[in-house]
């Protein structure tokens, strides 16, 4: 419906191959390097991936509406409350120029977009944040948004299904993002009381304020390969504990490791787990409940 | 280090000023009466002045000051009979977090707060009060026995954060705290959480889901420390007092925010001149709110806290420009 509002800027390296000798005469752009193992890729296959490697398996950066895209059943996708736009509570300097030029960096108004789809014809309504506005931080629009959302799902009786990508709190709006942590929890709170399944797709990264938040509180707790999740910084840790951390440290598969995860999904069998999981989750079909 | 804070200097010089005084008319005996008298009124202006001009950095200061009271401080003077009760259940006790049932003016309450050590050798048992997971699941298992038996629950907040450590990331520090904002949105007692020193995060909210939040008038609370948010925005931990004051850290701040309900004075220039009387007059507020909510059936206890917290935010209804 709406999702070509989104413009296609992308975090992952696109190669100027105008300065490479043997391929002077392919466009820019038409390749793309996995900046983990360095191999090159035409861009097409590599997005018909899902901008997952082929050969190493990294999960890069996908923007929420390519998500919206592969997720959902064709055409099944209507935006909530796209008219929420933020103001600037604490006044802080420059905060408003930095989200107009992520607006037009991303084509997004904000750090996530909510509304309901279906998936292989079952309803469901579905929040995903893009880490490429200001780092899917959380302040008061996305608490507010996901907030509604889970209302939305609570009054229609639908799953309510989130990919989490963010920072943590926002800065800028100090106080009142922390505040978004509860106003979220209360949410899902309500929704878990109504009996209505939520789900969590943990992405890179999931980390502060966030996880500690709605990110946590899922019926099933899913991640993707590779994703950092975590509360505090890596950096921060070190620097506490006077030590380096393991390589794999707040990775997904440390998480599943430590038992904060029901599971990994790559990208590519996402919508069929999400479908299936939903399909487990009928209520229609728990008679006996 | 100086026994005072910066913003007190002034007043220490004129008061040692005033001594000498008072210490030469004692011993050249001469009189200097006259003089004591006028430096006095100077002070008690100055006093004055100095105490209603704190910049938010003063007030950060006054919050860390070593001798500000702690949790276990205020529990002694507001409470009789507090049992500490020890332990999550599932890991072990952590000493950064302390709670029990205690007696507030004869009725029973779930007191729960984070606990700083009063000196260097304390604070390493406390963690400097920086609390893991399992004391995060220990004051959640605190709050379900008051819910249990329909005792209010009064927390202290009091914290520079949750810790941010290994082993707490492996026992699920996002989840303890995500949890706990998950669990008490549904407490059908009464939640008065007090922020008494730092309120540092997510790590001080996790016990903040509260009907009423009260601050100290030198408290703060915020989504990162001052220094955190400096070398966040400006890459430069040192703008810190800068960054105390663009973060809107105080109470007066967070009043004005719609977050803090009220603010408990402080006699001047901070709580830790005298526990007694600052636990006097945090007792006033917490038996105002309790009497409040004795009249509440569970249900609508519940739906206060729940639709205080979801109307928390600021933002525009319509497209942004």
């Amino acid at each position: 419906m709406n999702i070509n509002i989104f413009s296609k800027k992308k975090k992952y390296a696109s190669v100027v191959l105008s300065n490479k000798k043997s391929v002077e005469a392919v466009p820019d752009g038409i390749m793309t390097q996995c900046d983990k193992c360095k191999k090159i890729w035409v861009t097409k296959a590599f997005k018909e991936a899902l901008n997952v490697c082929p050969n190493c398996n990294t999960h890069h950066y996908i923007s929420a509406e390519e998500r919206i895209h592969h997720l959902l059943d064709e055409n099944s996708y209507e935006p909530w409350d796209t008219e929420l736009s933020t103001i600037n509570p604490l006044h802080f300097d420059n905060y408003m120029e930095k989200i107009e030029a992520d607006q037009i960096k991303t084509g997004l108004t904000e750090a996530v977009i909510t509304g309901k789809g279906t998936i292989d014809g079952l309803p469901l309504g579905i929040a995903i944040m893009d880490s490429a506005f200001r780092m899917g931080s959380m302040g008061s629009v996305v608490g507010e948004k996901i907030t509604r959302a889970i209302f939305r799902c609570k009054e229609m009786k639908i799953p309510f299904v989130i990919f989490t990508a963010s920072g943590g709190a926002r800065m800028q709006e100090g106080i009142l993002s922390l505040m978004q942590m509860a106003k979220t929890s209360v949410a899902v709170k309500q929704l878990n009381d109504a009996g209505v399944l939520y789900i969590v797709v943990m992405t890179h990264p999931t980390t502060g304020g966030v996880s500690a938040s709605f990110a946590s509180l899922g019926d099933i707790q899913l991640a993707e390969p590779g994703a950092l999740i975590g509360f505090a910084g890596r950096r921060i840790i070190e620097q506490t504990i006077g030590e380096a951390l393991p390589e794999d440290f707040q990775t997904a598969e440390f998480l599943l490791k430590c038992g904060q995860l029901d599971a990994i999904v790559p990208r590519q069998e996402m919508r069929a787990t999400l479908s299936l999981l939903l399909k487990m989750h009928r209520t229609e079909e728990v008679s006996y409940a | 280090m100086p026994n005072f804070m910066e913003f007190e200097r002034p007043i220490v010089e004129l008061k040692n000023k005033i001594s000498e005084f008072k210490k030469l008319m004692e011993d050249a005996d001469i009189d200097f009466s006259k003089e004591v008298s006028q430096l006095e009124n100077r002070l008690a202006h100055l006093e004055k002045e100095v105490y209603s001009n704190l910049t938010p950095w003063d007030r950060v200061c006054i919050a860390r000051h070593p001798q500000r009271p702690t949790t276990l401080d205020y529990v002694r003077y507001l409470f009789d009979d507090f049992i500490e009760l020890h332990g999550d259940r599932y890991f072990g006790d952590d000493a950064a977090l302390i709670g029990g049932i205690a007696f507030f003016q004869g009725k029973p309450v779930t007191v729960i707060g984070q606990q700083r050590g009063r000196d260097t050798k304390e604070n390493i048992v406390r963690n400097f009060g920086m609390p893991h997971p399992e004391g995060y699941r220990k004051a959640l298992r605190l709050m379900k026995q008051a819910e249990k038996f329909c005792r209010p629950i009064i927390t202290f907040i009091d914290t520079k954060g949750a810790y941010p450590g290994k082993a707490a990331e492996e026992r699920g520090q996002s989840e303890a705290i995500a949890k706990n904002l998950f669990e008490m949105a549904g407490l059908t007692v009464p939640v008065i959480a007090v922020v008494i020193g730092e309120g540092g995060s997510g790590g001080a909210l996790a016990l903040g889901v509260a009907n009423r939040i009260l601050m100290l008038e030198n408290a703060t609370y915020s989504v990162i420390s001052p220094e955190g948010a400096a070398a966040l925005l400006w890459k430069d931990s040192t703008q810190a007092k800068k960054a105390a004051q663009a973060m809107q850290i105080t109470a007066k701040d967070l009043y004005e925010l719609g977050v803090c309900d009220e603010i408990i004075k402080e006699i001047p220039p901070g709580a830790h001149v005298d526990v007694k009387v600052q636990a006097d007059l945090i007792a006033d507020r917490i038996q105002i709110a309790l009497n409040d909510f004795s009249t509440m059936l569970p249900q609508e206890i519940l739906s206060q806290r729940m639709n205080k917290y979801l109307r928390m935010g600021q933002f525009r209804d319509q497209p942004f420009g």
